[in-house]
């Protein structure tokens, strides 16, 4: 008779066994926020499509603390989603060559935080500029 | 054994379908030196404690591929992680996650083997050459190009690290996909149309949800999830452009 009985161990909270999973699915959780947020902006465009009162009473409704208080925490969540993303942005491309050598994890990573982060920047002294 | 001598605990997950019904926890006390490897350890439990204990291993120098384990809960090959860096805590061994357990720390790797088979893993000559035409060429360039993916010494260590495979054994997983890519992007080989099959198949790239740690668990720094996410696009790529040049082919 054979003997073998292979056992299949439980996937059940796989996530939750290593820290490396864990700071995945917080990445992946982060990304509700960055929804949530693309949801206010399509909001506040509808509301823009209304007319003027219907445009100044959703930026009142922005000025609730418990607002503010969410935007503080989106804020927070997508800075680390941006973080994460671009942590991992170098296993996802083809190799990049520069002058004949590989260009390093960290080029291409600390390369996307300083496009994010410059891109960020501009938009908000663009918005900043527009609302003078 | 050599002075300086200490003791550690090691416990150890077993199993024997014999008589077990399920796998459980055992803890031996186990004397070390400080260039003892953890593969040493469990030796010495097999040599000294109890002999029924089952693992697998060959060279002891991290090319074989044979002696990967779960090492406190990270997939690692046993014979290139020390004891001492555990020290004065306990070290916890079990058989790679992800795959059925056969006996204490030996997996059935039966999944892995076709899957290996499946891809391939040989050179298909893009041209026929006669011996008296001479060796293909090669320039250093094309060599770098998947020099790395051909480290892989199939230790499983990177499918142990790979949730999305753990959820569902039939995904192709990293290893094989590392290889694949190995030969598709080899100058000699025209196997490419092929292999691509595979790559967008149910059990292909697609299962992969970019979470990484197969590379930085790989011993031997191939980046498996570069090979996999490479292959997004290619199968991607592929999709598409079937449109514009249709060759027929595609199942
Ligand atoms: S890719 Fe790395 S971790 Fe995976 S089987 Fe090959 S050598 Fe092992
Ligand atoms: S025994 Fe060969 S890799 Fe560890």
């Amino acid at each position: 008779m054979n003997k073998r009985r292979p056992y299949v161990r439980s996937m059940d909270g796989w996530w939750r066994k290593n820290p490396f999973f864990v700071e995945y699915m917080i990445h992946e959780g982060t990304a509700l926020f960055v929804a949530a947020y693309a949801g206010i902006l399509l909001n506040g465009l509808l509301h823009l499509s209304r007319g003027e009162a219907a445009w100044n009473a959703w930026l009142d409704g922005l000025k609730n603390p418990w607002y503010v208080a969410f935007h503080m925490l989106a804020l927070v969540a997508i800075g680390y989603h941006t973080y994460t993303w671009f942590k991992i942005m170098p296993r996802t491309m083809p190799p990049v060559i520069v002058g004949g050598k590989r260009l390093a994890d960290g080029a291409i990573t600390g390369g996307g935080l300083a496009v994010a982060a410059a891109a960020s920047l501009a938009l908000l002294a663009a918005v900043w500029g527009m609302a003078r | 054994m050599a002075e300086n001598q200490r003791t550690i605990e090691i416990e150890v997950l077993r199993y024997h379908p014999e008589k077990d019904k399920a796998p459980y926890q055992q803890v031996f006390q186990v004397p070390f030196t400080d260039d003892m490897s953890v593969l040493q350890g469990v030796q010495y439990i097999k040599d000294y404690l109890d002999g029924s204990l089952s693992f697998r291993w060959s060279c002891r120098m991290a090319i074989c591929g044979s002696c990967g384990m779960m090492i406190n809960g990270k997939p690692s090959l046993s014979c290139e992680t020390f004891l001492r860096d555990y020290y004065p805590a306990r070290v916890r061994v079990e058989a790679l996650a992800h795959f059925p357990i056969e006996r204490d720390l030996v997996i059935n790797m039966e999944g892995f083997i076709e899957k290996l088979e499946s891809i391939q893993p040989y050179i298909i000559p893009r041209e026929a050459r006669t011996l008296a035409q001479g060796e293909y060429l090669q320039t250093p360039e094309q060599l770098n190009v998947y020099e790395q993916f051909s480290s892989c010494i199939n230790c499983m260590l990177c499918y142990a690290a790979c949730p999305q495979f753990g959820l569902n054994p039939a995904f192709i997983g990293p290893g094989a996909m590392a290889l694949l890519h190995r030969y598709n992007v080899d100058s000699r080989d025209g196997g490419k149309a092929e292999r691509m099959e595979l790559v967008a198949s149910e059990e292909g790239v697609f299962h992969c949800t970019a979470v990484g740690y197969c590379s930085e668990v790989c011993p031997k720094h191939v980046d498996p999830a570069n090979a996999v996410n490479q292959n997004k696009t290619n199968a991607a790529a592929d999709y598409f452009l079937r449109f514009l040049a249709p060759k027929g082919g595609a199942k």
